[in-house]
């Protein structure tokens, strides 16, 4: 009995996992003072956005919440026991990441060649779309990391419960960065004019 | 039962020898060490190196400004390019002050002591193992280290280290061109920070998440030493703040090198329109100012919680309203996300905005006085023990009273116009926040040395230390106010050049030999350190007669803190000469059960059943009383 508690003691997954919701507040704030950022200075300056998004952007919002529910579906397969299942969807999940990074860095393209919006930009706003976006992408790719290093326990014969802690951590943060997304999006959108 | 301990513990090991791999060597033991207890001493020798290289640079500048026409050929030879003809060129006197404001606010006051105190005193107060994560732990001290290594590096590119100030505003700081410490230098100190945030935050999720999940059976947070408290809301400042920082510095960064003009706009430079447009600087401020004044409190909350538990533990006695403590602490934590804005009342922004601010700012005054009332009550009539540890906390109660009362002049937006930038404001927030916060950190470095180190410290030169730094900081340190009172800016090279600066020249030449005796002095402090880690007198389990956990555990430190089973807590940690027991103080793992003597009906508050057991046993005490 007591060499349990001391295990739980030493693994303490829980307190792990706690580490990374409070590691989803800190990027949050992250986030927030970009946004924040973006409201002081279009505001104080009366420079708006003023460009109608490229639709890359809603596309890769749709693949973005795809991801979300393929993991989803993942995660239940793993707490099933259904290994097969849980690795297909992991699979999808990451290619749904990677043509999520895609279609963001084909929107920059639109934005810089198609529409002429450059990140050097006296109106600073506009540059704002290229930090959200980019500053995001860099979080998609620790996201990334974290759901090959998921992929490849997947495959190892250890403890089920190491295998749910290392898919939970996932889901948490590729959630998070599905829902962070969603947060610049709608913020953006909300101050195209 | 001690056997069976054993036994489990040897099991344990076992286990996790199959999952790690875990080899004790010398590479993993003493470099790149996962237990708490080894990453705070690194944190600590890490911050008193970078202490010593501030304070070094501070002297510097200070003979520049006690002598600003002489010649010190020493100098020249010293510092070669950067004091050509022995005298401090003006580029380098910006850089001493910039790279002395960085240093000892974020390397030494954030990392050096929340990181020293948190990593120590966290799990051992509370009954842990280790940190939630100990490789994360790791990685938080090894980023420091070489943040540290990264900001000094500074100093040995060709135009010198970074010299805009420690705030590094724009747009003198966005414009590579714009003064030598603008160019490389710049770079350096924001890469430098980039590592500093991280290391912080990787720390500061460690401790929020330890304290919550990790503590040992019955350490409710009620019964939490106020060291853990502070601690706890320190690393939760922390984790809201530095990610503003990044964000600015992220904007700045792009500023700099990728021709962006988020803080930029209509900028001459050496004769030539550039061609930034449309930024704002001020955005910077406000993004710095989100983090800067959380920051000052990241400083300041644990040389209070420190001194709190000094105190009372030297004073033997229960500190004065524990939960006023802690209610002022939380207080201090929120509202210190609302005052920011009290750092730019001249910048131009809205005047009704400076009332708003204008006031949290004067509200954030009521926590802080009522912690200040509560630690004079607590030594009102104590036992009281002169350690140097308690010395020292005394001392940053006093520099804490001296400074505050200077922060409500300067909270008042009328009259920070003709105070902003000047002495005045170098004076609050040196007594304020550096000498309070480097006092409270002394004092756990005294009072914690025999649990750090296995040895004490020696007390005659404690005591000199002591003293010497005392009186030379608040030598170093009043004067300050009246010249910034007369208008005397910060930040300049010389006051020779002005006609009505030119009389404080006296003063500044007795503060600078106030601040070489007060740095002299700190020699007594290393050599008492270094000394007595190796030859001091050895420890006895628990040297101050203190409550808390970490005295329980062994002398000789073990991975994992205790042999056995992890103490469990009754009781709150600040029993001290409790009515009726035999001694001064009962650890809090002691159950009330071996109290009776002493326990009164207060301390079965959420507890029927001992509340009963307690009546019962007074009950019968006072029949057996009548019968005789």
């Amino acid at each position: 009995m007591m060499v349990q508690i001391q295990q739980e003691d030493r693994l303490n997954l829980g307190a792990k996992k706690f580490n990374m919701w409070i590691f989803i507040f800190t990027s949050f704030m992250f986030f927030a003072a970009l946004s924040s950022g973006f409201i002081v200075y279009s505001g104080g300056k009366g420079h708006g956005l003023d460009v109608i998004l490229p639709r890359a952007f809603m596309y890769s919002t749709a693949v973005l919440i795809i991801s979300s529910i393929t993991l989803f579906i993942a995660s239940r397969a793993a707490k099933q026991l259904q290994f097969d299942k849980q690795r297909l969807f992991l699979w999808l999940t990451f290619f749904l990441g990677i043509a999520f990074f895609i279609i963001q860095i084909y929107a920059w393209y639109v934005l810089t060649y198609k529409m002429g919006v450059y990140f050097t930009n006296p109106n600073a706003s506009r540059t704002f779309i290229y930090v959200f976006s980019g500053m995001h992408l860099l979080h998609v790719i620790a996201g990334l990391i974290l759901l090959l290093n998921t992929i490849n326990s997947a495959y190892k014969n250890i403890p089920q419960v190491r295998k749910m802690y290392k898919m939970e951590m996932t889901s948490i943060f590729w959630h998070f960065l599905d829902i962070i997304w969603i947060y610049l999006y709608v913020f953006l959108l909300l101050n195209q004019y | 039962m001690s056997t069976l301990a054993v036994h489990d513990h040897g099991v344990v090991h076992h286990e996790e020898g199959h999952e790690h791999h875990h080899k004790q060597t010398f590479l993993n033991t003493y470099v790149f060490s996962q237990d708490h207890k080894y990453i705070a001493k690194q944190f600590l020798i890490t911050g008193i190196i970078m202490a010593f290289i501030a304070m070094t640079l501070s002297i510097l500048f200070r003979i520049q400004l006690a002598y600003p026409d002489k010649s010190f050929p020493l100098l020249e030879t010293l510092l070669g390019r950067f004091a050509p003809g022995g005298r401090l060129s003006p580029s380098f006197y910006m850089s001493l002050v910039t790279i002395h404001g960085t240093i000892m606010v974020f390397f030494v006051l954030t990392a050096g002591l929340s990181g020293t105190f948190a990593n120590l005193l966290i799990p051992l107060q509370i009954g842990a193992r280790d940190m939630a994560s100990p490789f994360v732990n790791m990685l938080s001290y090894w980023f420091f280290l070489i943040a540290s290594i990264i900001m000094l590096s500074s100093f040995f590119v060709q135009k010198g280290p970074a010299s805009g100030g420690w705030t590094v505003y724009p747009p003198l700081s966005a414009l590579p061109k714009s003064m030598p410490g603008s160019a490389e230098g710049m770079t350096l100190w924001l890469i430098s920070m980039v590592f500093f945030i991280a290391s912080q935050l990787m720390g500061g999720i460690n401790y929020i998440s330890t304290v919550l999940n990790m503590r040992t059976k019955g350490m409710d947070l009620w019964k939490m030493p106020l060291t853990v408290w502070a601690l706890f809301l320190t690393a939760v400042l922390g984790v809201l703040a530095f990610p503003v920082l990044v964000a600015g510095v992220v904007l700045l960064v792009f500023d700099r090198s990728f021709g962006t003009s988020f803080y930029l706009s209509d900028i001459v430079l050496n004769g030539k329109i550039q061609p930034y447009e449309g930024g704002s600087p001020i955005l910077f401020q406000h993004l710095f100012w989100f983090l800067g004044h959380p920051e000052v409190y990241i400083v300041i909350m644990p040389a209070m919680g420190i001194s709190s538990e000094v105190l009372s533990v030297n004073s033997r006695k229960p500190i004065f309203g524990y939960h006023a403590m802690v209610y002022s602490l939380i207080g201090i934590t929120v509202l210190s996300f609302i005052v920011c804005l009290h750092h730019m009342f001249v910048t131009g922004i809205n005047p009704f905005l400076c009332v708003v601010f204008m006031i949290t700012t004067l509200i954030i005054a009521v926590p802080s006085a009522v912690k200040t009332f509560n630690w004079l009550a607590t030594l009102w009539r104590g036992n009281i023990r002169f350690t140097p540890a308690m010395l020292f906390a005394i001392g940053m109660v006093s520099f804490f009273i001296s400074g505050g009362l200077t922060g409500i002049f300067l909270g008042n937006a009328a009259l920070d116009i003709n105070l902003h930038d000047t002495y005045f404001v170098v004076a609050h927030f040196h007594l304020v926040m550096g000498s309070a916060a480097i006092f409270g950190m002394l004092a756990g470095v005294y009072h914690w040395f025999p649990k750090m180190f296995r040895r004490m410290m020696d007390e005659r030169l404690g005591y000199l230390h002591f003293w010497i730094t005392f009186i030379g900081a608040y030598l170093v340190f009043f004067p300050m106010h009246f010249m910034g009172l007369d208008g005397v800016p910060r930040r300049y090279y010389a006051f020779t050049e002005f006609e009505s600066m030119k009389r404080w020249l006296t003063v500044n030449t007795f503060i600078t030999w106030a601040a070489i005796m007060a740095g002299v002095a700190q020699v007594a402090f290393i050599v008492n350190f270094v000394y007595s880690i190796f030859w001091g007198k050895k420890t006895v389990q628990n040297p101050w007669n203190a409550n808390t956990l970490e005295w329980t555990a062994p002398i000789e430190h073990i991975h994992g803190n205790w042999a056995g089973e992890i103490p469990t807590v009754y009781r709150w940690p600040y029993d001290y000469s409790k009515p009726g027991h035999d001694e001064d103080f009962i650890p809090q793992n002691v159950p009330f059960s071996q109290t009776m003597n002493s326990n009164l009906p207060h301390d079965f508050e959420d507890n029927p059943v001992g509340l009963e057991q307690h009546n019962q046993w007074t009950n019968t005490k006072k029949a057996n009383e009548e019968v005789k």
